[in-house]
């Protein structure tokens, strides 16, 4: 989060050295899974986090901030996006997230492409998302290549952690990719997995399927320095891939989607492999989601799997603005005979903490934990309720502007017929 | 919506007496000739289930037309609103349903839906929403595509409160074909969940999907000036053909032109996918160049741009609350859409187009109620709650029957178990034409679609 300012996207108060910001008065949640605390404070000090909590001494020479009647959160973490990579889906020129003509696959890694630039940047910032875990997606073979997790300030340095993990299709989509079938998966998983081995003794094979760069990159795969964002769906998919543990032993696996885990929480749970699943999917979209319930994060929560949102092709390049509604409504299944959600504590660190921990970030963002970085958002009202809105935005202590190209044209429709010029000369 | 009102339930009885079809032609000078076609050869089949006649208690209630009412009874029977009443002692021989703490809308309508026609699972032999195989194809029926076993209506149902809705066909083409209006209770075959009396809808598309579908088969249209060009020509075919019809002149039966005659004879009610200002406002002088009405544009993300228009023409828009930016068309989307055409007078309508977001249509419109009034558009929630029955309703040609809780409508209500425009809150009951269809307490009372019998999670929650 450094100072370059963006085109319009002007910065309200620039960062000062050794600033402190006191936010006194608001409803305070760490999101880390503890309650809201009334009458908080926040403290930020040269864009970390130093304090948060009731009875706090405000530092002299604070600047201060009164939340009086608004809640104090940590920046929401999109905790499975393609946030940056993207300015218009369907625009080709303007979508980063997949190459299929590209000869590369694993090595191809997203961090100097993400684009503060796209509108959805500016868009999530001012909905209160602070951070974003930013996959690639898989396309001529099944591994994406590498992942980032980004800041969504508005100046050109996004990204917090380059090459934050490895991103592999499983279940229907990988099989396709892998040229038809499950078993040519996991025939291109192993096979890919022992070019890698081989590359880490400098062993690059003539006839091997991976180039050496793309086998170099699953090098720390499969010594399980790097995560491996898995996407699988179903349950006996789910399955093979937890049997994958035991060939190799220290891979560092976190998956993607899940909408059957509900169905293995227990064999997951005690893998002690965490998910990024997606929240309300309940359709049989697919034959590999038949089982698919609302239920699912908090059925694998109550089973103690580790567990967060995550938004895998679900607008995932623009839409992590939705992490709140999808949070709000694991609530609201607590009131539903059958279901199983979570509590608001549990379903705001869904979205915050949990997903920060899970991409192995936890010390550094997702809460307003001593240390953590400063991204703080001030809100009208409790932040998973549909009518609430975001007021401010701090990343990194650095306070944000809310506007984007869609406020811009909000105000200039505000009334829109013309006035004594065309609209065009509105702004 | 003037024509729609007019219109609702006429379309059945004229089909099965044979009544001419010109009744409303304005050619004063012919005399009406028998309809030269059944108009209506799959008729509904629809009936409802029974009920008993009930009084839910102690609610708040929207009722659909803007009005709201606290601490109050809700009574129906024999499959009809009966009356919302506040005060004094609930009257005897219902059953008393007490709903201390809750509240009660009429069931919610989506105009725009593809259930059915792009069902669940989403695989290639199951998607029959385009027949992209010509960019003028009003001949179809999107009745013809709907698979009556789609899991996803009962998603509708017991998540999104929804009683009603539209099948649309998809937008591959500039005319797509006829919608069906169903009710949102399954049946082994579509004739059997037809809305009764509903009239037809014609879906035709604006912009990118027409042009990008056929221009990237070097075919016409490859442009946006090839998409009005092929539509005038169409149109201009259809008024010939109507002609023809109201003079008693023999044609060949053209099922394409039946139905463009139909929507020019005002019994066919246009559902015209547009995102962008300026197409609507080509759209708005085409149809008056030819005769014809737009009821609904629909993913209609620019419509902020010209809501004055759309008040003047008197034609609904229906939005989504914040999609934007999947294609160029969406890319000038705002969050406060919704609101802003409200507030211009024009007729304001949240949709899903989408299997997912029909689920949530009342979250939808809570956040479009949210970033209204953080810009100073203050509407209040029961307003708002037109936005999802009484609009859509007008919309499809059926506020004379459902879409709100005036007295003798269908019974088609929520009963949800906290403030419906809360993410915290789901539907508890929901009544269809007074029958109780879902029960959040009774498992027996939610639908369990053929296709997921004997399958991984049958039955569950959802």
């Amino acid at each position: 989060m450094k100072h370059l300012l963006l085109g319009m996207a002007a910065i309200i108060s620039a960062p000062v050295a050794a600033e402190t910001i006191a936010i006194t008065g608001g409803k305070v949640v760490l999101g880390d899974g503890s309650a809201p605390i009334d009458n908080g404070t926040v403290i930020v000090t040269d864009g970390r986090v130093v304090a948060a909590g009731a009875k706090l001494v405000v530092p002299a020479g604070a600047k201060q901030v009164d939340a009086s009647g608004k809640w104090v959160t940590p920046g929401i973490v999109a905790g499975f996006s393609r946030l940056g990579l993207v300015a218009v889906d369907a625009v080709e020129p303007t979508n980063d997230t997949a190459a299929k003509q590209s000869p590369f696959n694993a090595s191809l890694t997203v961090a100097p492409a993400i684009n503060p630039d796209v509108a959805a940047i500016a868009v999530n910032r001012a909905a209160g998302v602070t951070r974003a875990i930013v996959s690639p997606e898989a396309s001529n073979v099944i591994f994406g290549g590498q992942g980032a997790v980004i800041d969504t300030g508005a100046d050109f340095n996004a990204v917090t952690k380059a090459k934050a993990f490895q991103f592999v299709e499983f279940g229907e989509t990988g099989a396709r990719i892998a040229g038809g079938s499950r078993p040519a998966l996991i025939a291109a998983f192993k096979t890919a997995f022992a070019e890698a081995a081989e590359a880490a003794k400098g062993v690059f094979p003539d006839n091997a399927l991976l180039r050496r760069q793309d086998a170099l990159a699953l090098v720390p795969v499969i010594n399980g320095t790097m995560k491996l964002f898995i996407h699988v769906e179903s349950a006996p998919d789910i399955l093979s891939v937890l049997a994958l543990k035991k060939d190799y032993p220290l891979l560092n696996m976190v998956l993607v989607g899940a909408t059957e885990g509900w169905r293995v929480a227990p064999q997951i749970a005690a893998a002690k492999v965490p998910v990024l699943a997606s929240a309300l999917n309940d359709l049989p979209d697919s034959f590999e989601q038949l089982a698919a319930t609302q239920s699912d994060i908090g059925r694998m929560k109550a089973a103690g799997v580790k567990v967060a949102i995550g938004m895998i092709n679900d607008n995932d390049a623009r839409q992590a603005q939705l992490s709140m509604q999808y949070a709000g409504n694991l609530v609201a299944l607590t009131k539903v005979p059958g279901a199983t959600g979570l509590s608001w504590d549990q379903a705001f660190a869904t979205i915050t903490s949990v997903p920060a921990d899970i991409v192995g970030m936890g010390a550094e963002i997702g809460s307003l934990r001593p240390g953590r970085r400063g991204d703080v958002v001030i809100w009208d009202g409790d932040p998973l309720e549909l009518t609430s809105g975001v007021t401010r935005v701090w990343i990194d202590g650095v306070e944000q502007s809310l506007a984007s190209r869609q406020t811009r044209l909000r105000d200039r429709y505000m009334t829109p017929s013309e006035g004594d010029l065309p609209n065009a000369y509105d702004r | 919506m003037r024509i729609t009102a007019l219109l609702a339930g006429t379309a059945i009885v004229l089909a099965s007496l044979a009544v001419p079809a010109t009744a409303r032609n304005k050619d004063k000078a012919e005399a009406p000739k028998a309809a030269p076609f059944n108009k209506d050869p799959y008729p509904s089949t629809y009936h409802a289930y029974p009920g008993v006649p009930t009084a839910v208690t102690n609610v708040t209630v929207y009722d659909g037309e803007g009005g709201k009412f606290v601490n109050a009874t809700v009574y129906f029977r024999d499959g009809k609103v009966e009356a919302v009443e506040t005060g004094g002692a609930v009257k005897d021989g219902y059953a008393v349903i007490d709903g201390t703490g809750k509240w009660v809308t009429p069931g919610i309508i989506d105009v725009h839906s593809h259930l059915g026609d792009y069902p669940s699972p989403g695989v290639e032999a199951l998607s029959d929403g385009n027949e992209a195989t010509g960019p003028a194809r009003p001949e179809v029926w999107a009745e013809h595509s709907v698979w009556p076993q789609d899991p996803g209506f009962s998603r509708a149902l017991a998540n999104g409160g929804v009683t009603t809705l539209q099948i649309l066909p998809g937008s591959a083409n500039l005319f797509g074909g006829r919608s069906v209006t169903i009710k949102n209770v399954y049946a082994r075959n579509v004739q059997g969940m037809k809305f009764p009396g509903a009239p037809y809808g014609l879906k035709m598309a604006c912009g990118e999907n027409p042009k990008r579908v056929y221009g990237s088969r070097g075919q016409m249209p490859q442009t946006r000036m090839g998409n009005m060009a092929v539509n005038r020509q169409t149109w201009a075919r259809a008024v010939e053909y109507k002609r023809k019809l109201d003079k008693g002149e023999a044609v060949s039966r053209d099922l394409g032109m039946e139905t463009l005659a139909g929507v020019l004879s005002g019994e066919i009610l246009v559902h015209n996918h547009c995102y962008r200002a300026d197409e609507m406002s080509l759209v708005i002088d085409m149809a008056k160049e030819f005769g014809y009405k737009v009821s609904t544009f629909h993913h209609a993300v620019e419509s902020y741009k010209i809501a004055d228009l759309l008040a003047k023409e008197g034609i609904c828009s229906a939005m989504w609350a914040d999609w934007w930016g999947f294609k160029m068309e969406s890319y000038d989307a705002i969050n406060e859409n919704i609101p802003l055409v409200h507030k211009a007078g024009a007729c304001a309508i949240v949709h899903s187009d989408d299997a997912n977001g029909i689920q949530r249509l009342n979250q939808e419109a809570a956040k479009a109620l949210g970033d209204g009034r953080r810009i100073g558009v203050n509407i209040p929630d029961e307003v708002a709650w037109t936005w999802l029955s009484y609009n859509p309703a007008k919309a499809l040609g059926i506020a004379d029957k459902t879409g709100s809780l005036k007295p003798g409508k269908m019974a088609d209500i929520v009963l949800w178990n906290g403030n419906p425009l809360s993410v915290y809150t789901r539907p508890d009951k929901v009544w269809i034409d007074g029958a109780l269809m879902y029960d959040a307490a009774d498992p027996k009372r939610r639908p369990v679609a053929d296709f997921e019998l004997g399958q991984p999670g049958e039955g569950d929650v959802k």
